[in-house]
């Protein structure tokens, strides 16, 4: 089999069988309300995680300033509630601008 | 969505289909404005793959069977970077390992056939979790959940495709910040959960430094699961009475089972509807 086809099939495969944890085994298995705020807080955290290490790095290396500081113009953005489009513009702009400025 | 279908009785919205009606005001704008945001990032993707050299059909198989971007572009990194095949659907499977955790606090508002569980389950990504766990109440959340989840994977994919058909008509897509744009996305989602709730806030911090500090000595999508270390920083609500669970779910109750008023995601997915 292609190895590119391979790799998509069970990458596939892998990610449906986790999507499928939440409607399969939810009922069936009893979880107190602390367990249900521990997986609450739990996704908030894999967010945040995600997030942080989008914002800063890039592979195993740090991203260079440019990007986590546009990150940061667009987290500002979001939380003087700005309209979502000018967070997300707000950012990648910041993030070009710094770059055509010599920025890493 | 007139007036002879509205019932003010909550039990009996949960059963039918959504509608765009019970959606709180302005979410579908939220919810429009990420697929615009997403749509972005989805013609960076299939730009970006076959701008590394990877065959036209790969990024788009891809997003319609694994549908999840950043595992997505880690694999696509992988393959591009010559990491291999086993490389590639381990790191992307590593990354979506976290999907588990996001399915099992997003699973009431799926619905409760077993064709909205499974096809719903394919789309539960990190964008629809976001959104429901925003929602306030039960019939909210489900169609959060459906109307961000259809239209996601639509834009998602008919994106990709434009974006591989462009191919490197991008250029240099770093010139342009989009990879800013991602993370910003993700910030603006998360933002709510960790502006209401204070243990949300504590644990992610935490979560985060411990995640960015591993990056460098751990392999792929690693750091970012080690990041659930950060629960430790979570503080127990305060308790009266008795100790044990049942004293935590009346503490949890005495603070309100469905706070009406901010979203405060701690508590979304125990609701009072739960069988237990």
């Amino acid at each position: 089999m292609n190895a590119y086809l391979a790799c998509v099939l069970a990458l596939a495969a892998g990610t449906y069988v986790f999507r499928l944890a939440g409607p399969l085994l939810h009922g069936r298995v009893e979880l107190t309300v602390r367990v249900q705020e521990l997986l609450t807080v739990g996704a908030t955290v894999l967010l945040v995680a995600l997030l942080a290490t989008g914002a800063l790095m890039e592979g195993q290396d740090f991203a260079g300033w440019s990007r986590p500081a546009g990150v940061l113009v667009g987290g500002v953005l979001a939380w003087r509630r700005a309209p979502f489009a000018v967070v997300v513009v707000g950012a990648a702009g910041a993030t070009a601008l710094l770059r055509l400025a010599g920025l890493s | 969505m007139r007036s002879p279908h509205r019932t003010d009785d909550p039990a009996d919205r949960t059963t039918g289909f959504v509608r765009l009606s019970d959606l709180p005001p302005g979410v579908l704008r939220d919810i429009a404005l990420v697929w615009a945001a997403d749509l972005v990032v989805g013609v960076s993707f299939g730009a970006i793959a076959v701008a590394g050299g990877l065959p036209l059909w790969v990024p788009v198989t891809m997003s319609l069977l694994v549908y999840a971007g950043s595992a997505q572009f880690s694999a696509a990194a992988v393959l591009t970077g010559g990491g291999g095949a086993v490389a590639a659907a381990a790191t992307g499977l590593l990354l979506n390992s976290r999907t588990a955790a996001f399915s099992l606090a997003v699973a009431d508002s799926l619905g409760r056939s077993w064709a909205a569980r499974l096809i719903g389950a394919h789309l539960i990504t990190d964008e629809t979790a976001a959104f429901v766990l925003a929602q306030p109440d039960r019939r909210s959340r489900k169609a959060a959940f459906w109307i961000s989840g259809i239209g996601l994977f639509a834009v998602w994919n008919v994106s990709v495709l434009a974006g591989a058909l462009a191919g490197s008509a991008l250029g240099d897509t770093g010139r342009f910040g989009l990879d800013a744009a991602f993370p910003a996305v993700l910030l603006a989602l998360v933002l709510p959960a960790v502006r209401d709730d204070g243990n949300a806030r504590r644990a992610g911090a935490l979560g985060a430094v411990v995640a960015v500090a591993a990056t460098p000595v751990l392999p792929a999508g690693a750091p970012v699961l080690l990041a659930l270390v950060g629960l430790v920083a979570m503080r127990r609500r305060p308790v009266r009475g008795r100790g044990a669970e049942g004293a935590a779910a009346a503490a949890t109750t005495a603070e309100g089972p469905e706070p009406a008023e901010a979203p405060a995601p701690a508590n979304t997915p125990a609701s009072p509807g739960t069988p237990s």
